[in-house]
């Protein structure tokens, strides 16, 4: 039988507490005991990126964490960011540039860009390129995810419009 | 044109008030997507719904002698363990033949391997439990006895005397063979000036949904329906094969496909491991899931590509082509892919290549053999990366023979755009293209002599830099000739519903489906226009066999041209069946009137009538109202195939600028440009970024993507960290312009575009590489092209 845990963590705001296989990793958690199924398995080695959420502030692959590690700790998924509204306007650039084809590597692509969002908001279009670089897209061949963050960074120094 | 709309007094309905073909709107459900509420067939949960895992044979060629699970049965979670035989009763074997590819041969394959496994991947056992976890650590506790059986690798020795057979049954490894001939090849060369050669090879290739293939199968043993919720592109297509292998009637067998995390053609076959999924859900009467892991993906996805190609080409004094032939090898894995065969990709590479030239003379050959490596099927742009890379590297070695320009090579040799119809010299029909307008609307927007001119000084400074291009055509929108005449039940037609609502909305169900394309996107902007309503009030349903009519689903490039086709007609119905009440409503003729922005109006003056959402009303809640005679019909359903021709062709072509790094022998993509004829162009963000993406998939093809065998038949790059697809820090950015060319097998006039990026970025990337490495006289024709391979030709290394 599995050697199990407790954690206890804050997800998206809503605290958390679950008995969790050993073995179980953040993304599986996430998506199976908790039901959000927003972030995304494409690999599971820690390649592709789809599963990329917030751990204490700093995205992390949710395959290549385990979910017995994050006792104690803030995780936000594209479903928290979403409703805080933080990403608006990212999302409306994706909306807007068509950034998201099927969609399914979009959830871990919005999460990494938030992250370059804040950490590099002077990045040029070969920056980005670089910091996503760690999430693969399949369907789009990129340009357009590349236009939408870079319009969302433009926005947000123009004071918060994308327009 | 076919039927001419008569209400629009000679304008097409394209060309309607507030039409919305030809705009960017954003695709409907994107926002969600973008949200991360999507729901992929991972995210579903039924009740007591169970999860599987295969133990796969970890041998290429080996012979099952026996299997013990006894202990796998005992172990915590686990309801039940499966082998080839448990299944056989369940599940019926299939056969991956059509009748009219003559001679194609195939071994029968069941769900799991019973007698022996052919490939490295093949699924063997399935073990169902509680959790996908159990299921591994049963699996780990079963223990098969395999016998090694000698293994056939190497495409080229596969019909060797010396060489074992896969299947003794067939006789030999060859799957399939067709030659093509046209005009005097002989002649041809005989009455040359120049000659050139070449040979060129192409690697495998997958095509690595993000999504892995998944299913849940749930069977209701009580009133003996089984709905599968499936990740695919062609519901109908596996509701007919659910329903024939495991033995229930098509009608009890619904399949659902919800949100698609890419497909590509990956996800329109018929796998062991999902057939095993539905049968052993009949068996136990309950849900059971699924989902492929990556490495999974990897071994048992099918695979494409894998050519090897020789070609020749004979060219006057003037670089005219006057012949050209070739030879095509291509390995196809232990067994043809069923329903729609192996042996279409090869068949598209001799049907294809060259067909973009004007010329009278041409050979070509393919030849399809078995061997023990993964499955090989149809994926995007099948055969057409071949066609092309090998048509337009023999082109430019035939403008260098000549001492032309690349371009006016092309220039010379491209069937003239009042040339049509026409048939090629390998007997392929075609019509409504473009080669020359889009080789000048390149020439235009690249700026052509400022590049040229920027190379010149780039290689002054020691830089190996180049440019190639590649003219192409690509076939789209498949007629019945392709696949229902030789026997699969694989619909090339498909239907369109629209149906006003009382509110004044439209919904259309429709056959073709969404796996990220912007299918329903373009979908409710024909729906939108041809009836006369806001984009906004219209909703499109698709995926859903008891809710769509029946179609073939969203494969070669046929959403827009074939589900576009039967929208516009089924609009127009339902726009005159509308007109016909509010003519009886308004007491006026139906003639006199026409549908703007959701109301009716007078066709003349546009002064606003009565809403839908009144008419709505009035007819289904208000009946007594109406006349007595007058019958409103609301609903209208249109299907569309196309006719007369086998498909829709395409055309475009595309242009590469880049560096080779001396030291490293790595690329660096500069810049890439594409002009592309689709048609009419319904939606030019959705199309443009098809392209992309087609393009960004092509370059993947051409520089990393192999997947790797060793001498034992391992496959050794079966990881996403070893089997290298494009990322975003590598990829240049595209410039994307078009020429429309309507069809004139349809009203609409919209062509496919989903494939064309992937069909042409190759040859002008290979194109491009040797173009930058002539001056270091090095060539590199072999794919993808690697920094060892470029070292290698450049004598580095
Ligand atoms: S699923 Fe975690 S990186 Fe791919
Ligand atoms: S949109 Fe499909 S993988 Fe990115």
């Amino acid at each position: 039988m599995d050697e199990t845990t407790v954690i206890s963590c804050t997800v998206n705001g809503e605290a958390v507490e679950e008995i969790v296989p050993a073995r179980l990793n953040l993304v599986d958690f996430l998506r199976e005991k908790l039901d959000l199924t927003g972030s995304h398995v494409g690999c599971e080695h820690g390649v592709c990126g789809a599963c990329t959420v917030r751990l204490d502030g700093v995205i992390v692959r949710g395959c290549l964490t385990l979910a017995a590690q994050v006792n104690g700790a803030t995780i936000e998924t594209i479903e928290g960011v979403t409703a805080t509204g933080e990403v608006a306007d990212l999302q409306e650039a994706f909306l807007a540039r068509n950034a998201a084809q099927c969609g399914f590597c979009t959830p871990g692509m919005v999460m990494s860009a938030a992250e370059l969002l804040t950490v590099n908001p002077d990045a040029g279009r070969a920056e980005i390129r670089d910091f996503l670089s760690g999430n693969y897209c399949r369907c789009t061949g990129y340009q357009a995810i590349i236009d939408a963050v870079e319009t969302t960074l433009a926005g947000r120094k123009n004071g918060g419009s994308t327009t | 044109m076919t039927a001419p709309d008569n209400n629009e007094g000679g304008l097409s309905v394209l060309d309607r008030p507030n039409s919305y073909i030809g705009r960017t709107v954003p695709r409907p459900n994107a926002k969600r997507l973008i949200a991360g509420r999507g729901t992929f067939v991972d995210d579903i949960k039924l009740p007591r719904m169970l999860h599987l895992a295969f133990l796969r044979s970890p041998y290429a060629h080996a012979k099952i002698e026996g299997i013990d699970s006894d202990e796998a049965k005992s172990m915590p979670g686990v309801i039940g363990v499966f082998t080839g035989k448990d299944l056989i009763d369940h599940c019926t074997s299939w056969q991956g033949v059509l009748t009219h590819l003559a001679g194609l041969k195939s071994a029968p394959q069941s769900a799991l391997a019973v007698e022996k496994a052919s490939w490295q991947g093949e699924a063997v056992v399935a073990v169902v439990a509680t959790s996908r976890a159990l299921a591994e650590d049963a699996i780990e506790h079963i223990i098969v006895d395999f016998k090694d059986l000698p293994v056939v690798l190497d495409m080229e020795t596969a019909l060797d005397p010396a060489t074992p057979v896969i299947h003794p049954e067939l006789g030999d490894n060859l799957t399939w063979t067709r030659e093509v001939v046209g005009g005097d090849v002989e002649a041809a060369f005989s009455n040359a000036t120049h000659i050139v050669e070449e040979t060129f090879r192409f690697s495998r290739h997958t095509g690595v949904t993000l999504e892995p293939r998944g299913l849940v199968a749930d069977f209701d043993p009580v009133e003996r329906k089984m709905t599968v919720y499936h990740s695919g592109q062609a519901p109908h297509m596996m509701q007919a094969i659910f329903a024939k292998h495991v033995d229930l009637p098509e009608a009890d067998v619904r399949v659902i496909c919800k949100d698609i995390g890419g497909s590509f053609g990956i996800k329109v076959h018929t796998y062991g491991d999902e057939m095993a999924t539905v049968a052993i859900a009949k068996i136990l009467g309950r849900p059971v899931k699924f989902i492929a892991d990556r490495v999974e993906s990897f071994t048992a996805d099918i695979h494409s590509r894998d050519h090897k190609v020789t070609a020749r080409m004979a060219v006057d004094a003037e670089g005219k082509i006057l012949g050209y032939e070739l030879d095509d090898l291509t390995g196809v894995g232990p067994y043809s892919m069923y329903p729609r065969t192996s042996a279409i990709e090869a068949n598209q590479v001799i049907s294809l290549s060259g067909g973009q030239y004007d010329f009278e003379n041409y050979r070509a050959k393919a030849t399809v053999v078995y061997q023990n490596k993964a499955m090989m099927c149809q994926y995007r742009a099948v055969g057409h990366p071949i066609a092309t890379a090998v048509s337009e590297g023999m082109a430019d070695l035939a403008a260098a023979a000549t001492g032309l320009d690349p371009l006016e090579f092309r220039r010379r040799n491209l069937v003239a755009d009042d040339a049509y119809p026409k048939t090629s010299a390998a007997g392929a029909p075609m019509d409504d293209l473009s080669h020359h307008a889009c080789l000048d609307k390149m020439v235009t927007m690249m700026d052509y002599d400022a590049v040229r001119a920027d190379r010149t000084a780039a290689r002054a400074q020691g830089k190996i830099r180049g440019i190639g291009f590649a003219s192409f055509i690509e076939v789209g929108s498949p007629s019945p000739l392709f696949y229902g005449t030789g026997g699969a039940r694989i619909s090339a037609q498909d239907g369109a519903t629209l149906r006003l609502e009382p509110q004044g909305t439209v919904t259309v169900s429709i056959g073709v489906t969404e796996q990220g394309q912007g299918t329903e996107a373009i979908i409710a902007q024909i729906a939108a226009t041809a009836v006369g309503v806001a984009i906004e009030n219209v909703r499109v349903k698709t995926g859903d066999t008891d809710n769509s009519p029946y179609g073939g689903g969203t494969w070669g490039s046929r959403g827009a041209g074939i589900g576009g086709e039967a929208t516009l007609q089924a609009g127009k119905v339902l726009r005159q069946n509308i007109l016909h009440v509010a003519g009886a409503v308004l007491q006026t003729g139906p003639d006199t009137l026409d549908i703007l922005d959701g109301a009716v109006v007078d066709k003349q003056g546009g002064a606003e009538r009565i809403t839908l959402a009144d008419l709505g009303a009035q007819v289904h809640f208000r009946t007594g109202e109406l006349p007595n005679d007058l019958q409103p019909e609301f609903v209208a359903t249109q299907h569309y195939r196309v006719k007369g021709q086998p498909f829709v062709l395409t055309n475009g072509i595309q242009a590469s600028y880049l560096d080779i790094d001396p030291e490293t022998g790595g690329v660096t993509l500069l810049k890439h440009w594409v002009v592309e004829d689709c048609g009419t162009v319904i939606n030019p963000q959705l199309v443009d970024e098809q392209i992309r993406g087609g393009v960004v998939q092509g370059i993947g093809g051409v520089l990393f993507e192999e997947c790797l065998y060793d001498e034992d038949g391992n496959f050794i790059s079966a990881t996403m960290a070893d089997y290298l697809v494009p990322m975003a820090a590598e990829m240049p950015d595209i410039e994307i312009a078009h020429v429309e060319t309507p069809t004139s097998t349809s009203e609409l006039g919209a062509k496919g575009a989903g494939e064309a990026g992937t069909g042409g970025a190759p040859a002008a990337i290979m194109n491009a590489v040797n173009d930058a490495l002539a001056p270091h006289k090095a060539r590199v024709t072999t794919h993808p092209i690697t920094p060892e391979r470029v070292l290698r030709a450049l004598g580095v290394i």
